[in-house]
């Protein structure tokens, strides 16, 4: 009795996480269905449930959807890896070496706050058009945010562990390997994830712009066929891919060696 | 070997803070306090010695520039002969907080010494005999925050006695521990100390912890402290302050030395 009914509550407690977020969004759907049927704007500009599934079916099976996606991930992929490569070595040099953080950190603490869309000028001049303004406003979104985070996270290793590193004759690249790298990871895979979704942002706003593919590019182009159902699934692969990604950062962020 | 000797030692340091460490405190940022003033100490081999003093005296920068850690001083640190100006893999220092490293595994912890030992068999052996000798064997795959406080105080004893270190320094080793961990680790330490003889210097707050192991006690004064008074304990072991008068009486001196007159 008492073993069935600890059961019971098990699955109702599963039931429960399981059933809540369906019917939120299904209610959201049923909604959004009400509102373009009874609003009184019309399918073509406010397309219900319905049309939008019609349209991602035909995007889909032509291949165009795939074919953007893909290209905004390649830019976000590349120009978010770039600012890994350099950012975070850059970040691991400014913590340990106080005199050039003094120097370096107020660069990147002005740059930082200008959002990557007013650099899209200088970006389209300096780049052209095509991939590779795109890839450099991904890799601005993300360079000085983790340049940053990384140089906060050096700083802040305990210097015990340096002490540690002293008192067994660590060499440099034992200290890099042992200790530096270690201790920032938890910090910086934080960096990482609000970093991956500030490039996720990004990248649709810079397609607007100078590029003839990616999700941003068929939202914009869809408004100008007036297609709003294309806008619509355009935005909605946005927030799935979004939150994937946020999904797939998560999955890396459980560091191993701390009790939380 | 190990021959340590202390010289005209004073520490100062430059005051960053901007507020105040008590009502009293007078100190101003960018101003010098002196925390180490003159300090002369000898230390003989295989002794082991506890200093003590009121906290924030300095007790642990004074351990600190004898381990080399701290370079920055005036006067001089000589074991052996030679002046100290870095840390050494032949002394070795556990931390006040814990300084085992929380990423690895108290067997990786305890290799870091013997990293670079040739002989991965020999190795691997040295590094479990460390292990077993704290008693932890079974837990040497588990990370530091999966142990307990006692048991990572034990890891990092372990992790310092693998090397067979000349000179062991402790910086109020016990800390954070519970009472009844305190006196087990404790116990441990005195007979490690018995068991590989080798010179021990450690810091603490806690007199009886001093009574109770030390060869010699050294008291330090409040800051700029200087060294106020040094005896040598020459009562066997184990020792037990309520049956031993002597003992007794001089921890009641002690505790008055420190400014606490009353002594239940
Ligand atoms: N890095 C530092 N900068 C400035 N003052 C310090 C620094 N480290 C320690 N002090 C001061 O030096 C004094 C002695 O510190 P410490 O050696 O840690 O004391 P103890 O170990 O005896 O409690 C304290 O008053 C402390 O505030
Ligand atoms: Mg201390």
């Amino acid at each position: 009795m008492y073993k069935a009914s600890l059961l019971n509550e098990k699955f109702a407690i599963l039931n429960k996480s399981l059933w809540l977020p369906i019917i939120s969004v299904v209610l959201v759907i049923a909604l959004w269905g009400a509102i373009s049927q009874l609003g009184g704007l019309g399918k073509h500009v406010f397309p219900g449930p319905a049309t939008v599934l019609l349209a991602f079916n035909e995007l889909f099976n032509n291949g165009e959807l795939i074919k953007h996606s893909v290209a905004s991930l390649y830019r976000v992929t590349v120009g978010f890896y770039l600012a890994i490569f350099l950012g975070i070595p850059l970040g691991i040099v400014l913590g340990l070496n106080r005199t050039l953080s003094d120097m370096v950190d107020p660069v990147v603490q002005f740059l930082r706050p200008i959002s990557p869309l007013a650099w899209i000028p200088l970006a389209m001049l300096w780049f052209g058009i095509g991939d590779k303004p795109a890839i450099f406003l991904i890799f601005l979104s993300s360079f000085f945010s983790l340049t940053m985070a990384t140089t906060v996270a050096v700083k802040s290793i305990n210097p015990i562990y340096f002490q540690v590193a002293a008192n067994f004759n660590f060499n440099r690249a034992e200290l890099l390997t042992k200790i530096i790298i270690p201790a920032i990871t938890p910090d910086v895979i934080t960096a990482l994830r609000l970093t991956v979704a500030v490039a996720w942002l990004v990248v649709v706003a810079a397609e607007m712009i100078a590029v003839q593919s990616g999700l941003g590019y068929l939202i914009l182009d869809s408004r100008n066929a007036l297609r709003m159902d294309y806008v619509m699934v355009g935005m909605i692969v946005i927030g799935w891919i979004g939150l994937s990604l946020d999904l797939i950062m998560q999955k890396f962020s459980r560091v191993k060696w701390t009790a939380h | 070997m190990s021959f340590i000797q202390i010289k005209n030692i004073t520490k100062n340091y430059t005051n960053r803070r901007r507020t105040k460490r008590s009502p009293g405190d007078a100190s101003k940022a960018g101003e010098l306090i002196t925390v180490l003033d003159n300090i002369n100490l000898e230390f003989e081999e295989g002794e082991m010695v506890c200093i003590l003093g009121p906290s924030g005296c300095g007790k642990s920068t004074l351990l600190r520039i004898i381990a080399g850690f701290d370079t920055d001083f005036d006067g001089e640190v000589i074991i052996d002969g030679d002046k100290v100006g870095s840390a050494s893999s032949e002394h070795i220092f556990v931390f006040q907080q814990n300084g085992l490293l929380p990423w690895m595994s108290v067997w990786d912890n305890v290799e870091l010494g013997l990293r670079n030992m040739k002989d991965s068999e020999m190795k691997n052996e040295q590094i479990q005999e460390y292990i077993d000798l704290v008693e932890l064997n079974g837990f040497e795959h588990n990370l530091p925050y999966q142990l307990s406080g006692g048991m990572q105080r034990r890891a990092e004893l372990a992790r310092a006695l693998a090397v067979t270190p000349d000179i062991l320094y402790l910086d109020e080793p016990f800390t954070g521990l519970d009472y009844f961990t305190h006196l087990k680790v404790r116990e441990e330490v005195v007979n490690i100390h018995e068991y590989i003889g080798k010179t021990m210097i450690m810091v603490t707050h806690f007199i009886e912890d001093a009574l109770v192991m030390a060869d010699r006690i050294i008291i330090l004064s409040d800051r700029p402290s200087c060294v106020k008074m040094t005896r040598k304990l020459d009562f066997s072991r184990p020792r037990n302050m309520n049956k031993n008068k002597d003992l007794g009486d001089l921890r009641d001196e002690i505790f008055l030395m420190l400014g606490v007159s009353y002594v239940a």
